[in-house]
């Protein structure tokens, strides 16, 4: 499967977004540059975690009218697969393609530190290589991670299970300790009510190697290859790759700001 | 034409910041502070617009881009005509 990598100004996941997709899960890798109104032919878009444009105004309130985000939103519109980490997710808020905002962490700190999160909905494009219930150990990087939606939207995102990971203790329970930010619903990732746009802020790209002390990440990479294979029908599904391929470098960096 | 827009989150969300800052207003001694809001500030230059132009342009403006309409709330007024 073919997977682009959007970098705006101020990204900074990209490269290891990049190298996890292609070095670790086999992937074709491209990257996507704002400017260019182009996607590649790509069958899923990342919107990487960073500092788009500074985080001027609102973090990820400039990136969404970067010229490339009308095409990303044409491809979620289409039913194309989107993934938001961190940043992105902030990105996917702002430009209306999920719903809800983010408001500073509760305790006014940046936040850099790994975190517990459960699978609660694993009938999905991005957690179907899980089990429900299952805990995952991601790291988190982030100041505006305090997920908020008014009370009937916060209430239409449980019925229609939207919420597709909860930040939770190493036992999986849902405390307000392990809800590091303050997000209602303990809310660390969601979905559009179509499935296919996906928004968390830990960064899965930042636990899907041993030496970094995690491979969790990888059950939203492989999920996300499970269910694009699927739909391509080209293989069935299977679970998450353990072995690692040999490492090809990466593309230099495409364009200037 | 010069206008003050002022962006700041709507009642019902809560303001870490702004309670840190009355907090940090009560420990200096000043008990009668009550609450404390934070916001930002723009200050918006406009160029060959009339005040019914201003009206319908400056709202827009807040609203797709200076504000999150789901978070946060604005006012405005012309401070220099």
């Amino acid at each position: 499967m073919k997977f682009g990598v959007v970098v705006f100004p101020g990204s900074n996941c990209d490269y290891d977004t990049f190298h996890v997709l292609q070095n670790v899960m086999g992937q074709e890798t491209v990257f996507l540059w704002h400017k260019e109104p182009d996607l590649k032919n790509v069958d899923c878009v990342v919107l990487p975690g960073g500092f788009s444009y500074g985080d001027y105004l609102r973090s990820g309130a400039i990136a969404r009218f970067s010229p490339i985000m009308a095409e990303v939103k044409k491809f979620a519109q289409a039913g194309g697969l989107v993934l938001g980490i961190c940043n992105g997710f902030q990105i996917l808020l702002e430009a209306g393609l999920l719903p809800g905002a983010m408001l500073r962490n509760k305790n006014l700190k940046f936040l850099c530190q790994p975190v517990y999160i459960r699978i609660e909905n694993n009938k999905t494009a991005f957690s179907n290589a899980g089990k429900k219930g299952q805990v995952l150990k991601i790291p988190i990087a982030h100041f505006d991670g305090n997920y908020y939606a008014p009370p009937d939207l916060l209430a239409e995102l449980e019925k229609n299970n939207q919420i597709v990971f909860r930040y939770c203790d190493a036992e999986g329970q849902l405390t307000e300790e392990a809800n590091v930010n303050g997000s209602l619903h303990s809310i660390a990732g969601l979905m559009n009510r179509e499935g296919n746009v996906l928004g968390m802020m830990p960064h899965p790209e930042r636990a899907a190697e041993k030496i970094l002390g995690s491979e969790d990440g990888k059950v939203i990479f492989q999920s996300m290859i499970n269910y694009l294979e699927k739909k391509a029908g080209t293989r069935k599904k299977k679970k998450v790759v353990t072995t690692r391929p040999a490492i090809s470098p990466l593309p230099p960096l495409i364009g200037t700001c | 034409m010069k206008v003050r827009i002022l962006v700041s989150l709507k009642p019902s969300v809560l303001d870490p910041q702004g309670q840190t800052v009355r907090n940090a207003l009560h420990t200096l001694g000043y008990k009668s502070v009550k609450d404390v809001r934070q916001g930002k500030v723009f200050e918006v230059e406009l160029e060959d617009v009339d005040r019914s132009e201003a009206e319908k342009i400056i709202p827009e403006i807040a609203d797709k881009v200076l504000a999150n309409p789901i978070i946060e709330k604005f006012t405005w007024e012309i401070i220099e005509s």
